[in-house]
């Protein structure tokens, strides 16, 4: 089992001037490992990061777009799996972190924590799926991953991770979100 | 309690859907985000389906619609949610959210399932129409009736001022295009 920062701390040599989408546990994690104006934490409703991530997508289709989404957030819009694999946008890499538990919410488990997103999202339709359990297989595959032509879809076995603090003042501070826009641009 | 005072255009009137549609465009809009609504289906989803000037984007549910239009506003492209008022009230955490207190520029273009156009919608019969346009004052969303023709012409001003605020703004339709 992986530990999400760990996964992130891989995934962040990798990252450049891509949008970076996440919420809830996976936002607390990217910020402290990856603090940049082209992080976008402000989805303003649990589980729509990977729809806002669509749209970041579709409007730059120059542009690489990942989102980092809890489990418990995709399972709040599954159907976001079929919209994105319909619309195929190339650019879009959608990372699942799975530690089974609403962790922003006190830790208690998703319905089904055996569910397998991975072919959840193979069945969608996605260009290309993983499923991570070994950090050291991620390791090795990251830059595959990010470089694939999208839409592509990995599930990141994690463990729950020890409290963590929400700043989501800080998170969803309107400045941040005119930084983004201003970076977005550019 | 019926339409004051526009009784026979609002019972007798017709609604053009090209016209919407021309409306739509003029408003520099470039993507449709829509779950389909009967009250909009024929009038307007499949012409804009065919309409290779309008990119259409077809979700599972109608929350996704908030997501995306806010991410596409990012990158400076307008939106219009083309859904159906029972959409509407269950997307509303996430118009909540985004289009209110992130004061982003979603614009909603909504159905009013079952709506007799002879009564104004915070009158209807039907309990999940009258309470629509009370919700959006208690949000303070701008919203517009669109019932007859004469109101086409509301939207593209309603359109460019939700993204000169920026905030949100709902098109409430009142009738079935034709």
């Amino acid at each position: 089992m992986m530990k999400r920062d760990e996964c992130f701390r891989l995934l962040a040599r990798h990252i450049s001037d891509e949008a970076v989408v996440a919420t809830y546990s996976s936002a607390v994690d990217w910020v402290v490992v990856a603090p940049r104006a082209l992080n976008y934490t402000s989805i303003g409703a649990m589980g729509l990061d990977s729809s806002h991530g669509l749209g970041l997508a579709l409007g730059r289709p120059d542009r690489r777009v990942v989102v980092l989404q809890g489990d418990g957030s995709l399972l709040m819009n599954l159907g976001s799996l079929v919209t994105i694999a319909a619309v195929a946008p190339k650019n879009l890499v959608h990372l699942v972190a799975q530690n089974d538990t609403y962790e922003a919410n006190g830790g208690h488990p998703i319905p089904l924590p055996s569910v397998d997103f991975a072919g959840l999202a193979r069945a969608a339709g996605y260009a290309a799926v993983y499923d991570f359990s070994d950090l050291g297989v991620f390791a090795q595959q990251v830059a595959q991953v990010l470089e694939q032509q999208g839409p592509v879809f990995a599930t990141l076995h994690v463990e729950p991770s020890k409290p963590l603090a929400y700043d989501y003042p800080s998170l969803y501070d309107p400045e941040k979100r005119k930084a983004f826009k201003a970076a977005w641009r550019s | 309690m019926k339409l004051p005072g526009a009784g026979a255009a609002a019972t007798s009137g017709a609604l053009n859907g090209a016209s919407i549609i021309a409306s739509i465009k003029a408003s520099r809009i470039e993507y449709v985000l829509s779950v389909p609504d009967i009250v909009t289906s024929a009038g307007l989803l499949r012409p804009i389906a065919d309409d290779k000037e309008l990119h259409l984007i077809r979700v599972c549910k109608e929350d996704e619609c908030i997501g995306i239009a806010s991410g596409l506003s990012y990158c400076d492209k307008r939106a219009l949610i083309l859904i159906q008022h029972t959409g509407f009230l269950d997307s509303l955490n996430a118009i909540r959210g985004i289009a209110v207190e992130y004061k982003q520029p979603i614009c909603m273009m909504v159905g009013l399932l079952q709506h007799d156009p002879e009564f104004a919608p915070r009158a209807s019969p039907r309990y999940g129409v009258r309470i629509v346009e009370p919700i959006l004052d208690d949000m303070g969303i701008a919203h517009h009736l669109i019932s007859v023709d004469a109101d086409i012409a509301k939207i593209r001003p309603a359109i460019e001022k939700a993204y000169a605020e920026p905030g949100p703004v709902a098109f409430l339709i009142g009738r079935s295009p034709a």
